[in-house]
């Protein structure tokens, strides 16, 4: 044991007192295991092809990147060790992530506190980028929609296009993200004139949903919003039609992913959900995006996919614009970035770190998810 | 009124889930009174044996389940002879960390790649599920399984240890292990078996339970191991019956405060109960006041 020890001393040693690299660390924090590992897989193909593009193409101003890839295995506390550890120890000061916001909100405190930029790839829950008192963390951004504007898109479609006037919410108490896109889904339903004839809570662990969702076959609604993560929702859809509850159901874009169909079946088939990017969008950006994904991976990139690519070349295009590594000066580019041409759509950030783009509505069919309309804010 | 007895069937599907864990919670108590708190995390390997034999053996149910229980009924023979046996002249508080310690490890190895890997995985249901509606309340094939296996097993276990030379040999210990050991019974075979029964139990929850919410994990054992915990408990740790009161009492409570007061507030509820009940009555609703032998 002490013998091992010895021997990892002695190799941390001679790694740090080594010549200095030459290369600029950039870190990526992504739920790689657990209950949306299939967020943290696309995530992290994205990111790494992404980054051998550009290393590819000769690097940032002559310098390669090096990644450094950590599980936050969805675990809020692990995402703030992962984020500690890739600032202090292995000293990245660009961090890509994180995919859920409970994540990415302790993460951006440590990011903020230490220093380093962020941009979340995916995190939708407005806290990522803003404090609890409504004033920015300046190097926080994040590369998708934020959930104010999400939950106002399937309210209104849910209005407009689905005809419904009653809705039931089951939410899980304890995630930023599900509970923020239940209340900002739930105002706007109201205020289009809709009724809230159902809001359930549930919390993590919870896998039994008959109470509740007796409760809400009572109460008959038209339409069940559940904006939960692929894994809690395929076990809530699949209780839901056991207990005869026919309404349709939707959803956010934590309803992305490749294992949705393959775990709620029939359960799913037929319910909306709200997304940052449809892979059947003609234009060529998205296009080329699709097949060259397509050929390293041997599937169609999901939104994770295409928001981690999008994070990590915005974080590219400011480390080149910078001409620096220096965090603060790669933080201004960033900010000042305009209409900068992204898969999902041209990026500008407005004063709060979060870009102005369009969201598209899909709907699981018995073979895959197809497109059914795009929503410009 | 319908409303009402639909919510009593959820209740009760919850109910006896629980009170297959809690059984093995309070034979173990019973015995050699160690709380094992990895037995949680039994249970998780019996839905995890199960979902191997029927999703990879392709084992018709019944027999899946009985694998599921004999796997898990030499793990927990295993685990008490690897890691409670050597503490038994230990204090108590000893076993109770390393039961602890037990539950730690079996949630993290299994979660490594080559054992159970730590994603989640989907259960599968080897029959077609039908809703059979009785004067408005619906049934599910689920819940008439949960029903007639939690009820046989629980049936089986009476039987045995009411009538059985095994059972009369495990109420000895129970009763006074060094008299039992005078009389000329096998202590350690004794504990070895009790152990090994509770684990088969467990399975067999956790096998119901993969069927009737069909999502397991490594760490899907925490959160019913804990209820099932606070069911024996409540039912008066040590005592067999009290366990299955216990567990129903705490699946109908959670279901009850969900549909009638609120769910945010179920398990604060569901808790209180058990605040409230042990004030009253310090050894749970059917547990014997006993003088501690020093």
């Amino acid at each position: 044991m002490i013998r091992i020890l010895c021997i990892s001393l002695i190799l941390v040693l001679g790694i740090s007192c080594g010549p200095q690299e030459n290369v600029i660390k950039v870190g990526l924090v992504a739920p790689l295991t657990g209950d949306v590992k299939t967020f943290g897989e696309s995530t992290k193909n994205a990111f790494t092809m992404a980054v051998d593009e550009v290393n590819a193409q000769g690097g940032i101003n002559g310098k390669q990147i090096k990644a450094y890839i950590t599980d936050d295995k969805n675990d809020p506390t692990e995402a703030a060790n992962a984020g500690s550890k890739l600032i202090n120890q292995d000293g990245a000061k660009f961090i890509i992530g994180s995919v859920a916001s409970k994540c990415s909100i302790p993460l951006s405190l440590v990011c903020q506190a230490a220093g380093a930029v962020m941009i979340s790839s995916a995190s939708t829950n407005p806290r990522v980028t803003v404090n609890d008192d409504g004033s920015r963390k300046s190097n926080i951004f994040r590369a998708c929609f934020i959930d104010p504007f999400q939950g106002s898109v399937a309210a209104k479609f849910a209005l407009d296009h689905l005809k419904v006037k009653t809705a039931a919410i089951l939410y899980d108490v304890g995630n930023d993200y599900v509970k923020g896109l239940a209340e900002f889904f739930m105002a706007d339903f109201v205020k289009g004139g809709g009724k809230i004839v159902g809001y359930e809570s549930y919390t993590k662990d919870d896998t039994d949903f008959s109470a509740l969702l007796t409760k809400i076959k009572e109460a008959n609604p038209e339409m069940l919003f559940v904006p939960d993560y692929y894994n809690k929702v395929a076990l809530i859809a699949k209780q839901a039609r056991q207990f005869g509850i026919k309404s349709v159901m939707m959803g956010g874009d934590g309803w992305d992913s490749p294992e949705m169909l393959k775990i709620a079946g029939d359960a799913i088939v037929g319910s909306y959900f709200t997304n940052h990017y449809s892979s059947d969008d003609p234009r060529p950006e998205v296009q080329d995006w699709v097949q060259k994904y397509e050929k390293t991976y041997g599937n169609r990139p999901d939104a994770l996919a295409t928001l981690a690519y999008d994070a990590t070349l915005l974080m590219i295009e400011a480390l080149k614009r910078a001409q620096s590594e220096e965090p603060m000066k790669v933080r201004d580019a960033l900010q000042q970035i305009r209409d900068f041409k992204c898969v999902s759509g041209s990026i500008s950030f407005d004063e709060f770190g979060n870009p102005i783009k369009s969201a598209v509505i899909l709907q699981y069919t018995k073979t895959g998810q197809a497109y059914v309309a795009t929503v410009t804010p | 009124m319908e409303y009402f007895l639909q919510q009593v069937v959820n209740g009760l599907q919850l109910g006896f889930v629980y009170a297959l864990i809690a059984l093995g919670y309070t034979m173990v108590y019973g015995i050699i009174r160690l709380i094992n708190f990895a037995h949680g995390d039994v249970f998780m390997i019996g839905a995890y044996l199960g979902y191997f034999g029927i999703a990879y053996f392709h084992l018709p149910f019944p027999i899946a389940l009985a694998f599921a229980m004999f796997g898990c009924g030499l793990c927990g023979i295993i685990i008490e002879r690897l890691a409670y046996r050597p503490l038994r002249r230990a204090p108590r508080i000893a076993a109770l960390i390393t039961a602890i310690g037990v539950s730690l490890f079996l949630e993290y190895f299994t979660s490594l790649k080559f054992i159970f890997g730590p994603d989640y995985l989907a259960y599968p249901r080897p029959f077609t599920v039908t809703t059979y509606q009785i004067g408005g309340v619906s049934f599910s094939t689920i819940q008439i399984i949960v029903f007639s296996v939690s009820i046989l097993l629980l049936v089986l276990l009476t039987y045995t240890i009411q009538n059985t030379k095994i059972g009369m040999a495990m109420r000895a210990v129970s009763f006074d292990k060094e008299t039992a050991s005078l009389m000329g019974i096998n202590v350690d075979y004794v504990i070895s078996l009790t152990f090994g029964m509770g684990s088969a139990l467990a399975a067999a929850g956790g096998v119901l339970y993969g069927i009737a919410y069909p999502q397991i994990n490594p760490f899907m054992g925490i959160m019913p191991g804990l209820k099932a915990f606070v069911a024996a408990v409540l039912g008066g740790i040590g005592n067999i019956p009290g366990a299955l009161v216990g567990a129903i009492i705490m699946g109908l409570v959670e279901t009850m405060s969900s549909a009638f007061v609120s769910s945010t507030l179920r398990d604060a509820i569901a808790f209180s109960v058990l605040i409230i009940v042990l004030l009253f009555k310090p050894t749970g609703i059917m547990g014997k006041m006993g003088t501690e032998k020093v």
